[in-house]
């Protein structure tokens, strides 16, 4: 039995429809503080449309969603101020092209929150030392590789002091020699202490970082435990049929 | 030869009209243009709003501009709105140029705006930013750079199409190239040189837009 006071998310007969087509059904997921959550399954099974209602980046069809305690709904709540605690980190990294990395950085903290822009670009540098680029505060993002981009996306999110973070296939766009920087990244914010739901392919960051894998298929969550007892010894026939194709 | 030399004869003679002309016809045109761009981008905005009031007003205007021919816009502002509101053919030809540019500039942005991946509003909804702080912040400047090329055009279009001011008795490039041409008995020759200076004005004009988008260009790199 979880208690309340830890709980970072809660979401409860989450249903979320396109048109005719219902990609969200019944889902119920639970993230505590610090915990780091990785979602798995096939594409289209609908983890990262959890994940986007999650950051309400897509809006739920019916169900609940309940962030710290607080259920979030359209009509009570400033659906900004509830994104400033939860970060997003995107596939095709959505850096914005025309603003140099530091800018980049910047942007949402003095623009939103009205952090001093002093203040704001020395966190700023703090977090590019920590995701290894310190050295790129006035590149522009086009000059940057793949996993560079990733890492400034981090920053970026980290940089609102979000209380979450959410990482959609952060690294399906990225050479395969571009996607250990990126994880290592992540591995060193679940080190210390962040809370994360991620949607990944990656088995090997799942199992090592993960405190809960979930598997989902065709909108339901199927299974969900500990890696290993995910990995090693699944209990539906699906998981097992997905793990066998994948592994 | 002979005819060259009476062409260049004719063009010192006129210059210091046709320089007022032009003069007429610059006002004119960056005035109706900077209206434009302002209509352009509260048209565009109201288009991608999902609100459908505002797509329909948007959509008609749009289709109305673009449905009647200038001169008609031109003649129906002047004969008709000043006769309710006291207004001379300076502002009578701006305003009409201004709303007519104001609708090709509004599909011009929207279209641009629409270019930008999703993935940048996204990005900053995702920070917190509102709609509107992303859309300016973000969006904007985006799209704005990739509308040059297609506003450099229309900015040259509107320059030409000023002329129609003329009709409305504005003494502006084509005007005084008319009113010299029959006056003299010449109207090629003044026709010929009217189209010097507008050639003028438009390669300065393609200068001035090239200009920006390197600046712009340049900020990126």
């Amino acid at each position: 039995m979880t208690t309340i006071d830890n709980l970072m998310i809660k979401v409860d007969k989450l249903n979320k429809s396109f048109g005719d087509l219902h990609v969200l059904k019944d889902v119920d997921l639970t993230v505590k503080e610090s915990d780091v959550v990785v979602l798995i399954g096939a594409s289209g099974s609908g983890k990262s449309t959890l994940l986007r209602c999650l950051n309400f980046l897509e809006m739920k069809n019916s169900g609940d969603i309940i962030i710290e305690g607080e259920k979030v709904e359209k009509s009570t709540h400033n659906l900004n101020k509830v994104r400033e605690r939860v970060g997003m980190v995107f596939q095709h990294f959505n850096l914005f092209p025309h603003k140099t990395v530091l800018e980049n950085i910047i942007e949402a903290p003095v623009k939103v929150k009205g952090v001093k822009k002093g203040d704001a670009i020395k966190e700023g540098k703090e977090l590019l030392n920590k995701v290894g680029l310190g050295d790129k505060l006035d590149v522009y993002p086009s000059k940057l590789s793949g996993g560079q981009k990733q890492r400034v996306a981090i920053a970026r999110a980290l940089a609102m002091k979000p209380d979450v973070m959410l990482f959609d296939e952060p690294t399906s766009a990225l050479d395969p020699e571009l996607v250990g920087e990126v994880l290592a990244t992540m591995k060193e914010l679940a080190k210390e202490g962040m809370t994360m739901v991620v949607v990944t392919h990656e088995m090997g960051f799942a199992r090592e970082v993960a405190d809960w894998v979930v598997y989902m298929n065709d909108g339901r969550i199927v299974e969900r435990g500990h890696p290993n007892d995910v990995f090693d010894n699944p209990k539906e026939q699906r998981t097992k049929d997905f793990l066998n194709s994948i592994l | 030869m002979e005819s060259l030399t009476h062409f260049f004869n004719a063009f010192i003679d006129s210059y210091p009209i046709f320089l007022k002309g032009m003069w007429l016809t610059l006002e004119l045109t960056v005035v109706s243009i900077l209206f434009a761009i302002v209509i352009g981008l509260v048209f565009a905005l109201l288009k991608l709003s999902n609100i459908k009031i505002l797509e329909w007003i948007s959509n008609i205007y749009v289709y109305l501009v673009r449905g009647t021919p200038l001169i008609v816009q031109i003649f129906v502002l002047f004969f008709g709105i000043t006769k309710l509101i006291q207004m001379d053919a300076f502002w009578a030809a701006s305003i009409a140029l201004a709303f007519h540019n104001g609708a090709y500039i509004a599909e011009i942005f929207r279209g641009s705006i629409q270019s930008i991946d999703r993935g940048q509003m996204e990005a900053g909804r995702s920070l917190g930013m509102s709609t509107s702080l992303t859309m300016r912040r973000i969006v904007l400047p985006q799209a704005f750079r990739r509308a040059l090329p297609p506003l450099g055009n229309q900015f040259i279009i509107g320059l030409k199409d000023s002329s129609l001011a003329a009709f409305i008795s504005m003494s502006e490039l084509f005007n005084i190239a008319t009113t010299l041409g029959s006056a003299k008995f010449d109207t090629l020759t003044y026709l010929l040189i009217v189209a010097v200076y507008y050639l003028v004005l438009v390669l300065l004009l393609t200068l001035f837009v090239n200009l920006i988008e390197r600046k712009l260009a340049a900020s990126e790199k």
